[in-house]
């Protein structure tokens, strides 16, 4: 029975984020002219911005322009795919939904810290009102989980000497040192770590994590980690308009070996005057939430 | 007394968990997905806000008694997707609501679309009609 409401929770999810789930595109318009050569029509807006103006979505049938030398700058909106883009059961490549496949190797800690873990979603989920995942209490999502959880528009800026990454949830935002710095040994953790990037081709450009806070959960489904973990992002620049990323968690205290999280988690470039939507989780605002809804839907209400 | 009271205003009942989809931000744990409570209703407090919008509404049942219902849906940056704004839903606007309830029967429920008076209808989180097996996503 479980099997199937996270079954059930995998499809709902994806169709609800599905392009045809989103709002109807306006009809293209024409611009022709009696007598004069009617120019192609725009793409239909897919989506609106933070401003609430229209934007389109990647280009269909177009080829699209070579991807510039040592640049991932830009603002990215993330697939379509709702279990890649939002982690509902966790790292999208490693989704927690009863499948052994879908186990990463835990060594017998991670086991144990894992069991000690309890999400609102997936195989393991339990009531709204009893998990303990700090992001619900508006805790930093830290890394690795701002890449496998809520990850929507996020902006690309380069600068001589860094890297700097703007997400969209909570609005945070990463330095990513390009100084050619490595990673410190032994440094105080940190919920967002110590982050060194390199380009190790024309389009490829390799992020290393460490010093991470323990704190934090890998993603949704409540995998752990340890202070020892390292994690591995890769930027691929497809083309111009398409970029993917993959992310390796490496962490020998929890697990036996290295894994993909995420595997080339798609993104499309948007106008540079795209508005990033505002999604901030509000103490207060959470508060409030579980007062109407969480609490009651849980029996942790005084009706 | 609720499953009671609630048979006399639920004018559909529908056993089709693949009618319309639901996010689960917090999770769907605390809902019965198998089954949608169809309401007709008072809007009395639409909450436009992180980390889910929340609808309250007064519904009238077979006593004529006013039950005090609570609904979410998504956090305002996912249902602009879906064409919802903080103007969509007004205090006193009369409409129609599918929810799927709440598993302790309470009137809680999670928005699977509301129709309004003038024919509109917002999705909840999702679309109309049966899945297909090509809207599932692929890898």
């Amino acid at each position: 029975m479980r099997k199937r409401l996270v079954a059930l929770e995998i499809v709902l999810t994806a169709l609800a984020f599905s392009p045809i789930a989103r709002c109807e595109p306006m009809p293209p318009q024409s611009g022709a002219v009696k007598g004069q050569e009617a120019a192609p029509a725009a793409p239909a807006p897919s989506d609106f911005d933070g401003w609430g103006r229209p934007v389109t979505g990647p280009p269909k049938g177009q080829k699209s322009a070579p991807a510039p030398r040592h640049d991932i700058s830009g603002i990215w909106e993330p697939g379509e795919n709702p279990l890649h883009v939002l982690g509902v059961l966790g790292a999208s490549a490693m989704p927690e939904d009863g499948k052994p496949e879908h186990q990463p190797p835990y060594t017998a800690l991670g086991r144990e810290m894992l069991n000690r873990t309890k999400p609102s979603s997936g195989a393991r989920s339990v009531l709204p009102a009893e998990t303990n995942d700090p992001v619900f209490a508006c805790e930093p999502q830290g890394m690795p989980r701002e890449d496998l959880y809520e990850f929507r528009t996020t902006q690309i800026v380069q600068t001589p000497v860094s890297v700097l990454m703007l997400y969209q949830f909570n609005r945070v935002w990463r330095v990513v040192w390009t100084d050619g710095r490595e990673v410190p040994q032994d440094p105080d953790p940190r919920w967002y770590g110590y982050s060194v990037g390199k380009w190790v081709d024309d389009s490829t450009f390799v992020v290393q994590t460490t010093g991470t806070d323990e704190r934090t959960w890998v993603d949704r489904a409540g995998r752990p980690h340890s202070g020892d973990l390292r994690v591995e992002e890769r930027f691929h620049r497809v083309d111009h308009d398409h970029l993917e990323l993959t992310v390796t968690i490496d962490d020998p205290k929890m697990y036996t070996k290295p894994w993909v999280a995420v595997d080339k988690l798609p993104f499309y470039l948007q106008p540079p005057t795209f508005d990033i939507r505002e999604m901030i989780c509000s103490p207060s605002e959470n508060a409030a939430y579980n007062k109407l809804v969480g609490d009651t839907a849980s029996d942790k209400d005084s009706k | 007394m609720k499953g009671k009271f609630l048979t006399a205003f639920v004018l559909v009942l529908a056993i089709s968990i693949v009618s319309v989809p639901v996010f689960a931000h917090h999770g769907t744990a605390a809902y019965d997905m198998t089954k949608t409570v169809t309401l007709k209703a008072t809007i009395t407090q639409w909450v436009w806000s992180n980390p889910h919008c929340v609808l309250m509404f007064d519904v009238t049942d077979d006593h004529g008694q006013t039950v005090q219902w609570t609904a979410e849906t998504e956090n305002p940056s996912s249902m602009i997707h879906q064409g919802w704004t903080r103007q969509s839903l007004k205090t006193g606007d009369q409409i129609t609501i599918s929810v799927f309830q709440a598993k302790n029967g309470k009137p809680i429920g999670r928005i699977v679309e509301v129709l309004l008076s003038n024919g509109q209808k917002l999705p909840g989180r999702g679309l109309q009609g049966p899945i297909k097996a090509e809207d599932y996503p692929k890898q």
